[in-house]
Protein backbone atom coordinates (compact mmCIF):
# COMPACT_ATOMS: atom_id res chain seq x y z
CA UNK A 1 0.00 0.00 0.00
CA UNK A 2 1.24 3.45 -0.87
CA UNK A 3 2.10 5.49 2.15
CA UNK A 4 1.67 9.24 2.05
CA UNK A 5 4.15 11.72 3.43
CA UNK A 6 1.71 13.71 5.53
CA UNK A 7 -1.56 12.06 6.49
CA UNK A 8 -4.51 13.56 8.31
CA UNK A 9 -7.15 10.99 9.10
CA UNK A 10 -10.55 11.96 10.53
CA UNK A 11 -9.07 14.94 12.31
CA UNK A 12 -11.42 17.02 14.43
CA UNK A 13 -10.93 19.88 16.82
CA UNK A 14 -13.23 21.26 19.49
CA UNK A 15 -12.55 24.07 21.89
CA UNK A 16 -14.09 24.19 25.33
CA UNK A 17 -14.95 27.36 27.11
CA UNK A 18 -16.70 26.69 30.37
CA UNK A 19 -19.60 24.43 29.60
CA UNK A 20 -19.71 25.46 25.93
CA UNK A 21 -18.04 23.24 23.39
CA UNK A 22 -17.38 24.67 19.95
CA UNK A 23 -16.58 22.20 17.22
CA UNK A 24 -14.30 24.01 14.81
CA UNK A 25 -13.16 21.20 12.54
CA UNK A 26 -14.82 17.86 11.85
CA UNK A 27 -13.64 14.73 10.14
CA UNK A 28 -10.83 16.12 8.01
CA UNK A 29 -8.94 13.52 6.00
CA UNK A 30 -6.16 14.63 3.70
CA UNK A 31 -2.92 13.26 2.35
CA UNK A 32 -0.03 15.34 1.11
CA UNK A 33 2.77 13.83 -0.99
CA UNK A 34 6.42 14.71 -0.66
CA UNK A 35 7.23 17.83 -2.65
CA UNK A 36 3.61 18.80 -3.05
CA UNK A 37 2.35 22.36 -2.66
CA UNK A 38 -1.10 22.32 -1.08
CA UNK A 39 -3.22 25.37 -0.32
CA UNK A 40 -6.02 25.52 2.23
CA UNK A 41 -8.66 28.06 1.29
CA UNK A 42 -11.88 29.07 2.99
CA UNK A 43 -13.73 32.02 4.42
CA UNK A 44 -12.24 33.75 7.42
CA UNK A 45 -13.14 32.11 10.68
CA UNK A 46 -13.67 28.69 9.09
CA UNK A 47 -10.76 27.13 10.96
CA UNK A 48 -7.93 27.25 8.41
CA UNK A 49 -5.45 28.49 10.97
CA UNK A 50 -6.64 25.93 13.49
CA UNK A 51 -5.99 23.19 10.93
CA UNK A 52 -2.49 24.51 10.29
CA UNK A 53 -1.83 24.67 14.03
CA UNK A 54 -2.91 21.03 14.32
CA UNK A 55 -0.38 20.03 11.65
CA UNK A 56 2.24 22.20 13.34
CA UNK A 57 1.44 20.51 16.65
CA UNK A 58 0.89 23.87 18.30
CA UNK A 59 -2.61 22.75 19.28
CA UNK A 60 -3.46 19.12 20.02
CA UNK A 61 -6.12 17.34 17.95
CA UNK A 62 -9.42 16.38 19.61
CA UNK A 63 -10.16 13.47 17.27
CA UNK A 64 -8.25 11.55 14.64
CA UNK A 65 -4.54 11.52 13.91
CA UNK A 66 -1.90 13.52 12.09
CA UNK A 67 0.99 11.45 10.76
CA UNK A 68 4.19 12.80 9.24
CA UNK A 69 6.36 10.04 7.73
CA UNK A 70 4.46 7.55 9.89
CA UNK A 71 5.21 9.47 13.06
CA UNK A 72 2.47 10.90 15.23
CA UNK A 73 2.38 14.66 15.41
CA UNK A 74 1.63 15.64 18.99
CA UNK A 75 4.00 18.52 19.67
CA UNK A 76 5.50 21.38 17.69
CA UNK A 77 8.90 20.84 16.13
CA UNK A 78 11.34 22.18 13.56
CA UNK A 79 10.37 19.46 11.05
CA UNK A 80 7.12 21.43 10.62
CA UNK A 81 8.42 24.99 10.55
CA UNK A 82 5.76 27.68 10.45
CA UNK A 83 5.87 31.06 8.73
CA UNK A 84 3.41 33.09 10.76
CA UNK A 85 1.04 35.62 9.29
CA UNK A 86 2.65 38.59 11.00
CA UNK A 87 6.25 37.44 10.52
CA UNK A 88 6.83 37.11 14.30
CA UNK A 89 10.48 38.02 14.14
CA UNK A 90 11.95 38.91 17.51
CA UNK A 91 12.32 42.71 17.46
CA UNK A 92 15.39 42.77 19.74
CA UNK A 93 17.43 40.55 17.42
CA UNK A 94 18.97 41.43 14.07
CA UNK A 95 17.80 39.64 10.94
CA UNK A 96 20.85 37.39 11.14
CA UNK A 97 20.37 36.64 14.85
CA UNK A 98 16.69 35.83 14.33
CA UNK A 99 17.67 33.04 11.97
CA UNK A 100 20.65 32.13 14.12
CA UNK A 101 18.38 31.49 17.11
CA UNK A 102 16.59 28.79 15.12
CA UNK A 103 19.70 27.42 13.40
CA UNK A 104 21.72 27.18 16.63
CA UNK A 105 18.94 25.16 18.19
CA UNK A 106 18.03 22.91 15.28
CA UNK A 107 21.57 22.30 14.02
CA UNK A 108 23.24 22.29 17.44
CA UNK A 109 25.53 19.41 16.46
CA UNK A 110 27.15 21.26 13.59
CA UNK A 111 30.16 23.57 13.92
CA UNK A 112 29.68 27.31 14.22
CA UNK A 113 31.09 27.75 10.70
CA UNK A 114 28.64 25.26 9.21
CA UNK A 115 25.77 26.99 10.93
CA UNK A 116 26.91 30.35 9.62
CA UNK A 117 26.90 28.92 6.09
CA UNK A 118 23.34 27.70 6.63
CA UNK A 119 22.15 31.11 7.78
CA UNK A 120 23.79 33.00 4.91
CA UNK A 121 22.59 30.43 2.38
CA UNK A 122 18.97 30.97 3.39
CA UNK A 123 19.37 34.74 3.56
CA UNK A 124 20.74 34.63 0.00
CA UNK A 125 17.84 32.46 -1.07
CA UNK A 126 15.32 35.12 -0.04
CA UNK A 127 17.67 37.91 -1.17
CA UNK A 128 18.02 39.42 2.26
CA UNK A 129 21.76 38.97 2.86
CA UNK A 130 22.30 42.70 2.43
CA UNK A 131 20.12 43.45 5.47
CA UNK A 132 21.49 40.82 7.81
CA UNK A 133 22.52 43.29 10.50
CA UNK A 134 19.29 45.28 10.43
CA UNK A 135 16.62 44.94 13.07
CA UNK A 136 13.08 43.94 12.06
CA UNK A 137 11.85 47.48 12.76
CA UNK A 138 14.26 48.81 10.13
CA UNK A 139 13.01 46.72 7.21
CA UNK A 140 9.74 46.67 5.28
CA UNK A 141 6.85 44.27 5.80
CA UNK A 142 7.75 42.24 2.72
CA UNK A 143 11.36 41.96 3.87
CA UNK A 144 10.27 40.79 7.31
CA UNK A 145 8.16 38.08 5.74
CA UNK A 146 11.14 37.00 3.62
CA UNK A 147 13.26 36.72 6.74
CA UNK A 148 10.46 34.70 8.35
CA UNK A 149 10.54 32.37 5.36
CA UNK A 150 14.33 32.14 5.55
CA UNK A 151 14.12 31.26 9.23
CA UNK A 152 11.60 28.51 8.52
CA UNK A 153 13.60 27.16 5.57
CA UNK A 154 16.79 27.16 7.66
CA UNK A 155 15.26 24.43 9.82
CA UNK A 156 14.95 22.34 6.65
CA UNK A 157 11.46 21.23 7.62
CA UNK A 158 9.81 18.15 6.19
CA UNK A 159 6.73 20.29 5.73
CA UNK A 160 6.82 24.05 5.46
CA UNK A 161 3.66 25.58 6.90
CA UNK A 162 2.67 29.03 5.65
CA UNK A 163 -0.09 30.84 7.55
CA UNK A 164 -1.37 33.52 5.15
CA UNK A 165 2.21 34.59 4.60
CA UNK A 166 1.37 37.40 2.19
CA UNK A 167 -1.87 38.55 3.79
CA UNK A 168 -0.51 41.73 5.33
CA UNK A 169 1.41 42.89 2.23
CA UNK A 170 0.53 45.28 -0.57
CA UNK A 171 -0.35 43.79 -3.96
CA UNK A 172 3.01 44.43 -5.67
CA UNK A 173 5.11 43.12 -2.81
CA UNK A 174 2.80 40.14 -2.55
CA UNK A 175 3.22 39.26 -6.23
CA UNK A 176 6.98 39.57 -5.93
CA UNK A 177 7.07 37.34 -2.89
CA UNK A 178 4.76 34.76 -4.46
CA UNK A 179 7.17 34.46 -7.37
CA UNK A 180 10.02 34.04 -4.94
CA UNK A 181 8.24 31.34 -2.97
CA UNK A 182 7.36 29.53 -6.20
CA UNK A 183 11.00 29.64 -7.25
CA UNK A 184 12.19 28.39 -3.87
CA UNK A 185 9.69 25.56 -4.05
CA UNK A 186 11.03 24.63 -7.48
CA UNK A 187 14.62 24.73 -6.24
CA UNK A 188 14.19 22.87 -2.97
CA UNK A 189 11.29 20.60 -3.99
CA UNK A 190 10.00 20.93 -0.45
CA UNK A 191 6.55 20.07 0.81
CA UNK A 192 4.40 23.10 1.54
CA UNK A 193 1.01 23.57 3.15
CA UNK A 194 -0.23 27.15 2.79
CA UNK A 195 -3.26 28.93 4.14
CA UNK A 196 -4.70 31.65 1.95
CA UNK A 197 -7.91 33.47 1.23
CA UNK A 198 -6.68 34.72 -2.13
CA UNK A 199 -8.00 32.64 -5.04
CA UNK A 200 -5.34 33.78 -7.54
CA UNK A 201 -2.58 33.09 -5.09
CA UNK A 202 -3.88 29.59 -4.47
CA UNK A 203 -4.10 28.76 -8.18
CA UNK A 204 -0.74 30.31 -8.98
CA UNK A 205 1.23 28.44 -6.36
CA UNK A 206 -0.52 25.15 -5.64
CA UNK A 207 -0.57 21.64 -6.98
CA UNK A 208 -3.82 21.12 -5.12
CA UNK A 209 -6.30 23.48 -3.54
CA UNK A 210 -8.21 22.18 -0.53
CA UNK A 211 -11.43 24.08 0.06
CA UNK A 212 -12.96 24.18 3.52
CA UNK A 213 -16.66 24.58 4.20
CA UNK A 214 -17.87 27.29 6.54
CA UNK A 215 -17.63 26.66 10.25
CA UNK A 216 -18.61 25.66 12.80
CA UNK A 217 -17.56 22.08 12.27
CA UNK A 218 -15.82 22.93 9.00
CA UNK A 219 -14.59 20.10 6.85
CA UNK A 220 -13.10 19.60 3.41
CA UNK A 221 -15.70 20.52 0.82
CA UNK A 222 -13.79 19.94 -2.37
CA UNK A 223 -10.28 19.54 -3.71
CA UNK A 224 -9.14 21.06 -7.00
CA UNK A 225 -6.06 19.74 -8.81
CA UNK A 226 -4.14 22.45 -10.60
CA UNK A 227 -2.59 20.82 -13.65
CA UNK A 228 -0.32 23.61 -14.76
CA UNK A 229 3.36 23.08 -15.46
CA UNK A 230 6.06 24.93 -13.55
CA UNK A 231 7.54 27.47 -13.78
CA UNK A 232 4.30 29.37 -13.89
CA UNK A 233 4.22 32.90 -15.20
CA UNK A 234 1.39 34.95 -13.77
CA UNK A 235 0.79 36.95 -16.95
CA UNK A 236 0.71 33.95 -19.28
CA UNK A 237 -1.52 31.99 -16.90
CA UNK A 238 -4.42 34.40 -17.08
CA UNK A 239 -5.43 33.25 -20.56
CA UNK A 240 -4.88 29.50 -20.05
CA UNK A 241 -8.04 27.34 -19.90
CA UNK A 242 -6.74 25.25 -17.01
CA UNK A 243 -6.07 28.38 -14.94
CA UNK A 244 -9.52 29.72 -15.71
CA UNK A 245 -11.10 26.36 -14.86
CA UNK A 246 -9.38 26.17 -11.46
CA UNK A 247 -10.12 29.75 -10.62
CA UNK A 248 -13.75 29.28 -11.52
CA UNK A 249 -14.02 26.10 -9.47
CA UNK A 250 -12.65 27.81 -6.37
CA UNK A 251 -14.71 30.96 -6.83
CA UNK A 252 -17.89 28.94 -7.35
CA UNK A 253 -17.20 26.95 -4.23
CA UNK A 254 -16.52 30.02 -2.12
CA UNK A 255 -19.18 32.36 -3.39
CA UNK A 256 -22.02 30.13 -4.55
CA UNK A 257 -22.03 26.93 -2.60
CA UNK A 258 -20.46 28.14 0.61
CA UNK A 259 -21.30 31.76 0.65
CA UNK A 260 -20.04 33.62 3.67
CA UNK A 261 -23.23 33.96 5.69
CA UNK A 262 -22.08 36.10 8.55
CA UNK A 263 -22.89 39.79 8.13
CA UNK A 264 -19.75 41.52 7.01
CA UNK B 1 47.03 77.61 -22.05
CA UNK B 2 46.30 75.00 -24.76
CA UNK B 3 43.28 72.93 -24.01
CA UNK B 4 44.86 69.48 -24.62
CA UNK B 5 47.39 69.89 -21.81
CA UNK B 6 44.55 70.16 -19.39
CA UNK B 7 43.34 66.69 -20.31
CA UNK B 8 46.53 65.20 -18.82
CA UNK B 9 45.69 66.52 -15.46
CA UNK B 10 43.98 64.02 -13.27
CA UNK B 11 41.16 65.81 -11.66
CA UNK B 12 40.64 64.68 -8.10
CA UNK B 13 37.12 65.00 -6.93
CA UNK B 14 36.87 67.98 -4.69
CA UNK B 15 36.01 67.12 -1.18
CA UNK B 16 32.48 67.92 -0.23
CA UNK B 17 32.13 70.62 2.35
CA UNK B 18 29.47 68.62 4.17
CA UNK B 19 31.63 68.09 7.26
CA UNK B 20 31.98 71.82 7.70
CA UNK B 21 28.22 72.16 7.72
CA UNK B 22 27.84 69.53 10.41
CA UNK B 23 30.41 71.04 12.77
CA UNK B 24 28.67 74.39 12.61
CA UNK B 25 26.37 74.40 15.63
CA UNK B 26 22.79 75.17 14.82
CA UNK B 27 22.30 78.22 17.01
CA UNK B 28 18.66 78.49 16.16
CA UNK B 29 17.92 74.98 17.44
CA UNK B 30 20.03 75.38 20.58
CA UNK B 31 18.36 78.67 21.29
CA UNK B 32 14.89 77.21 20.82
CA UNK B 33 15.74 74.43 23.26
CA UNK B 34 17.46 76.53 25.91
CA UNK B 35 15.61 79.83 25.94
CA UNK B 36 12.18 78.72 27.20
CA UNK B 37 13.46 76.88 30.32
CA UNK B 38 15.94 79.68 31.09
CA UNK B 39 13.17 82.23 30.79
CA UNK B 40 10.81 80.27 33.06
CA UNK B 41 13.55 79.77 35.63
CA UNK B 42 14.39 83.46 35.62
CA UNK B 43 10.75 84.43 36.04
CA UNK B 44 10.32 81.97 38.92
CA UNK B 45 13.37 83.38 40.72
CA UNK B 46 12.10 86.89 40.12
CA UNK B 47 8.65 86.12 41.57
CA UNK B 48 10.25 84.35 44.51
CA UNK B 49 12.49 87.36 45.12
CA UNK B 50 9.52 89.76 45.02
CA UNK B 51 7.22 87.76 47.29
CA UNK B 52 9.88 86.71 49.81
CA UNK B 53 11.25 90.22 50.18
CA UNK B 54 8.31 91.53 52.19
CA UNK B 55 9.22 92.04 55.88
CA UNK B 56 6.64 89.55 57.22
CA UNK B 57 7.71 86.74 54.86
CA UNK B 58 8.70 83.47 56.57
CA UNK B 59 10.90 82.39 53.69
CA UNK B 60 14.17 84.00 52.54
CA UNK B 61 14.42 85.39 49.00
CA UNK B 62 17.02 83.84 46.60
CA UNK B 63 19.59 86.55 47.32
CA UNK B 64 19.49 85.77 51.04
CA UNK B 65 19.71 82.03 50.36
CA UNK B 66 22.84 82.55 48.29
CA UNK B 67 24.52 84.82 50.85
CA UNK B 68 23.57 82.72 53.91
CA UNK B 69 24.32 79.32 52.47
CA UNK B 70 27.20 80.15 50.14
CA UNK B 71 29.57 77.68 51.80
CA UNK B 72 26.99 74.87 51.32
CA UNK B 73 26.68 75.77 47.67
CA UNK B 74 30.38 76.26 47.02
CA UNK B 75 31.85 73.44 49.16
CA UNK B 76 29.66 70.36 48.86
CA UNK B 77 32.30 67.99 50.30
CA UNK B 78 33.59 69.65 53.49
CA UNK B 79 33.65 67.50 56.61
CA UNK B 80 33.94 69.10 60.04
CA UNK B 81 33.29 65.83 61.83
CA UNK B 82 30.05 64.64 63.37
CA UNK B 83 27.01 65.62 61.35
CA UNK B 84 28.51 68.90 60.13
CA UNK B 85 29.21 67.81 56.56
CA UNK B 86 28.85 69.19 53.05
CA UNK B 87 25.66 68.44 51.14
CA UNK B 88 27.57 66.26 48.68
CA UNK B 89 28.54 63.90 51.50
CA UNK B 90 24.96 63.79 52.81
CA UNK B 91 23.68 63.01 49.33
CA UNK B 92 26.29 60.25 49.00
CA UNK B 93 25.14 58.70 52.28
CA UNK B 94 21.53 58.76 51.02
CA UNK B 95 22.57 57.35 47.65
CA UNK B 96 24.37 54.46 49.33
CA UNK B 97 21.17 53.46 51.14
CA UNK B 98 19.12 53.85 47.99
CA UNK B 99 21.61 51.82 45.98
CA UNK B 100 21.41 48.91 48.42
CA UNK B 101 17.66 48.94 48.92
CA UNK B 102 16.93 49.52 45.25
CA UNK B 103 19.32 46.82 44.04
CA UNK B 104 17.64 44.32 46.36
CA UNK B 105 14.21 45.48 45.19
CA UNK B 106 15.26 45.09 41.54
CA UNK B 107 16.55 41.54 42.03
CA UNK B 108 13.67 40.30 44.17
CA UNK B 109 11.10 42.32 42.22
CA UNK B 110 12.08 40.99 38.80
CA UNK B 111 12.24 37.47 40.22
CA UNK B 112 8.81 37.64 41.85
CA UNK B 113 7.35 39.49 38.87
CA UNK B 114 8.53 36.75 36.53
CA UNK B 115 7.02 34.10 38.78
CA UNK B 116 3.68 35.87 39.03
CA UNK B 117 3.64 36.69 35.32
CA UNK B 118 4.50 33.18 34.18
CA UNK B 119 2.40 31.09 36.53
CA UNK B 120 -1.34 31.34 37.08
CA UNK B 121 -0.96 29.57 40.41
CA UNK B 122 1.55 32.07 41.83
CA UNK B 123 -0.52 34.88 40.37
CA UNK B 124 -3.63 33.72 42.23
CA UNK B 125 -1.73 33.20 45.45
CA UNK B 126 0.41 36.31 45.55
CA UNK B 127 -1.45 39.01 43.68
CA UNK B 128 -4.00 39.86 46.44
CA UNK B 129 -1.18 40.23 48.94
CA UNK B 130 0.75 42.50 46.56
CA UNK B 131 -2.29 44.63 45.84
CA UNK B 132 -2.83 45.29 49.55
CA UNK B 133 0.79 45.78 50.56
CA UNK B 134 1.63 48.12 47.70
CA UNK B 135 -0.81 50.73 48.97
CA UNK B 136 0.94 50.98 52.36
CA UNK B 137 2.79 54.34 52.44
CA UNK B 138 6.59 53.96 52.66
CA UNK B 139 6.93 55.60 56.05
CA UNK B 140 4.33 53.32 57.60
CA UNK B 141 6.87 50.52 57.19
CA UNK B 142 9.48 52.35 59.24
CA UNK B 143 8.28 51.60 62.80
CA UNK B 144 7.81 47.94 61.92
CA UNK B 145 11.27 47.68 60.42
CA UNK B 146 12.84 49.53 63.33
CA UNK B 147 11.20 47.01 65.61
CA UNK B 148 12.48 44.14 63.50
CA UNK B 149 16.05 45.35 62.80
CA UNK B 150 16.55 47.39 66.01
CA UNK B 151 18.77 49.76 64.02
CA UNK B 152 18.22 52.77 61.77
CA UNK B 153 20.52 51.85 58.90
CA UNK B 154 18.98 48.53 57.83
CA UNK B 155 15.53 49.96 58.52
CA UNK B 156 16.08 52.78 56.02
CA UNK B 157 17.33 50.28 53.44
CA UNK B 158 14.28 48.11 54.07
CA UNK B 159 11.95 51.07 53.56
CA UNK B 160 13.60 51.75 50.18
CA UNK B 161 13.31 48.08 49.28
CA UNK B 162 9.65 47.79 50.17
CA UNK B 163 8.82 51.07 48.42
CA UNK B 164 10.56 50.30 45.15
CA UNK B 165 9.62 46.65 44.81
CA UNK B 166 5.90 46.95 43.95
CA UNK B 167 6.10 48.78 40.64
CA UNK B 168 8.97 46.47 39.65
CA UNK B 169 6.94 43.33 40.45
CA UNK B 170 3.77 44.57 38.80
CA UNK B 171 5.42 45.84 35.62
CA UNK B 172 7.59 42.75 35.23
CA UNK B 173 4.54 40.51 35.63
CA UNK B 174 2.61 42.57 33.07
CA UNK B 175 5.54 42.35 30.66
CA UNK B 176 5.79 38.57 31.04
CA UNK B 177 2.03 38.14 30.66
CA UNK B 178 1.98 40.30 27.53
CA UNK B 179 4.57 38.31 25.60
CA UNK B 180 2.84 37.82 22.22
CA UNK B 181 1.69 34.29 21.43
CA UNK B 182 3.73 34.52 18.23
CA UNK B 183 6.98 34.63 20.17
CA UNK B 184 5.85 31.70 22.28
CA UNK B 185 4.96 29.75 19.16
CA UNK B 186 8.35 30.50 17.61
CA UNK B 187 9.98 29.19 20.78
CA UNK B 188 7.85 26.04 20.64
CA UNK B 189 8.54 25.34 16.98
CA UNK B 190 12.30 25.59 17.45
CA UNK B 191 11.94 23.73 20.76
CA UNK B 192 13.72 26.08 23.14
CA UNK B 193 14.08 24.55 26.60
CA UNK B 194 12.74 26.51 29.60
CA UNK B 195 16.11 28.10 30.40
CA UNK B 196 16.63 29.19 26.79
CA UNK B 197 13.05 30.43 26.66
CA UNK B 198 13.65 32.50 29.77
CA UNK B 199 16.86 34.12 28.55
CA UNK B 200 16.16 34.42 24.81
CA UNK B 201 12.45 35.27 24.73
CA UNK B 202 11.02 36.13 28.13
CA UNK B 203 13.59 38.59 29.43
CA UNK B 204 14.12 40.57 26.21
CA UNK B 205 10.39 40.62 25.44
CA UNK B 206 9.54 41.91 28.90
CA UNK B 207 12.54 44.27 29.15
CA UNK B 208 10.66 47.45 28.20
CA UNK B 209 8.07 46.75 30.91
CA UNK B 210 10.73 45.81 33.45
CA UNK B 211 12.51 49.10 32.85
CA UNK B 212 9.28 51.04 33.23
CA UNK B 213 8.96 49.41 36.67
CA UNK B 214 12.59 50.11 37.51
CA UNK B 215 12.16 53.74 36.56
CA UNK B 216 9.08 54.21 38.73
CA UNK B 217 10.92 52.33 41.49
CA UNK B 218 13.96 54.60 41.52
CA UNK B 219 11.73 57.68 41.73
CA UNK B 220 9.80 56.26 44.68
CA UNK B 221 13.04 55.20 46.40
CA UNK B 222 14.36 58.72 46.28
CA UNK B 223 11.06 60.07 47.60
CA UNK B 224 11.09 57.59 50.46
CA UNK B 225 14.71 57.98 51.54
CA UNK B 226 14.39 61.69 52.28
CA UNK B 227 11.39 61.08 54.51
CA UNK B 228 12.90 58.04 56.20
CA UNK B 229 16.15 59.82 57.00
CA UNK B 230 14.27 62.65 58.68
CA UNK B 231 13.11 60.11 61.26
CA UNK B 232 16.24 57.99 61.51
CA UNK B 233 18.90 60.71 61.78
CA UNK B 234 22.68 60.49 61.59
CA UNK B 235 23.59 61.24 58.01
CA UNK B 236 21.81 61.68 54.72
CA UNK B 237 20.11 64.49 52.90
CA UNK B 238 16.80 63.87 54.68
CA UNK B 239 18.46 64.16 58.07
CA UNK B 240 20.22 67.33 56.93
CA UNK B 241 16.90 68.96 56.05
CA UNK B 242 15.34 68.03 59.37
CA UNK B 243 18.43 69.18 61.24
CA UNK B 244 18.40 72.51 59.39
CA UNK B 245 14.72 72.96 60.26
CA UNK B 246 15.44 72.36 63.95
CA UNK B 247 18.20 74.99 63.80
CA UNK B 248 16.00 77.37 61.78
CA UNK B 249 18.42 77.42 58.82
CA UNK B 250 15.72 77.91 56.21
CA UNK B 251 18.23 78.89 53.52
CA UNK B 252 20.07 75.61 53.99
CA UNK B 253 16.82 73.70 53.51
CA UNK B 254 16.20 75.46 50.22
CA UNK B 255 19.68 74.61 48.95
CA UNK B 256 19.16 70.98 50.06
CA UNK B 257 15.87 70.82 48.15
CA UNK B 258 17.69 71.79 44.98
CA UNK B 259 20.17 68.97 45.62
CA UNK B 260 17.34 66.48 46.15
CA UNK B 261 15.60 67.56 42.98
CA UNK B 262 18.69 67.43 40.82
CA UNK B 263 19.83 64.05 42.14
CA UNK B 264 16.34 62.60 41.66
CA UNK B 265 16.29 63.89 38.10
CA UNK B 266 19.71 62.39 37.37
CA UNK B 267 18.70 59.01 38.85
CA UNK B 268 15.57 58.90 36.70
CA UNK B 269 17.52 59.76 33.57
CA UNK B 270 20.20 57.21 34.41
CA UNK B 271 17.72 54.32 34.70
CA UNK B 272 15.90 55.46 31.59
CA UNK B 273 19.22 55.64 29.69
CA UNK B 274 20.27 52.15 30.77
CA UNK B 275 16.80 50.97 29.76
CA UNK B 276 17.10 52.43 26.29
CA UNK B 277 20.51 50.77 25.88
CA UNK B 278 19.21 47.37 26.95
CA UNK B 279 15.93 47.46 25.04
CA UNK B 280 17.40 49.06 21.90
CA UNK B 281 14.70 51.68 21.86
CA UNK B 282 11.86 49.14 21.96
CA UNK B 283 8.98 50.85 23.71
CA UNK B 284 6.02 49.64 25.69
CA UNK B 285 3.02 50.00 23.45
Amino acid sequence: MHKSYLTLSHVGKSFQRGTNTTEVLRDISLTVERGEYVSLIGHSGCGKSTLLNLIAGLTPVSNGTVLLEDKHVNAPGPDRAVVFQNHSLLPWLSVYDNIKLAVDKVWAKESAAQRKVRIMEKLDLVQMAHAKDKRPSEISGGMKQRVGIARALAMEPKVLLLDEPFGALDALTRAHLQDQVMQIHQTLKNTVVMITHDVDEAVLLSDRIVMLTNGPAATIGEIVNVNLPYPRKRIELVSQPEYIRCREAVLKFLYERHKFVEAA
Amino acid sequence: MPVHSVSNVVVLPTKRTKSVLITMPDFKKIGAALLPPLFVMFMALLLWQIFASSPNSGLPPPTTVISESSDLILHPFFDNGGTDKGLGLHVLASLKRVALGYALAAIVGIGLGTLVGASQLFMRGLDPLFQILRTVPPLAWLPISLAAFKDGQPSAIFVIFITAIWPIIINTATGIRNIPDDYKNVARVIQLNPIQYFSKIMVPAAAPYIFTGLRIGIGLSWLAIVAAEMLIGGTGIGFFIWDAWNSSHISDIIVALFYVGIVGFVLDRLVSYVGSLVTHGMTVN
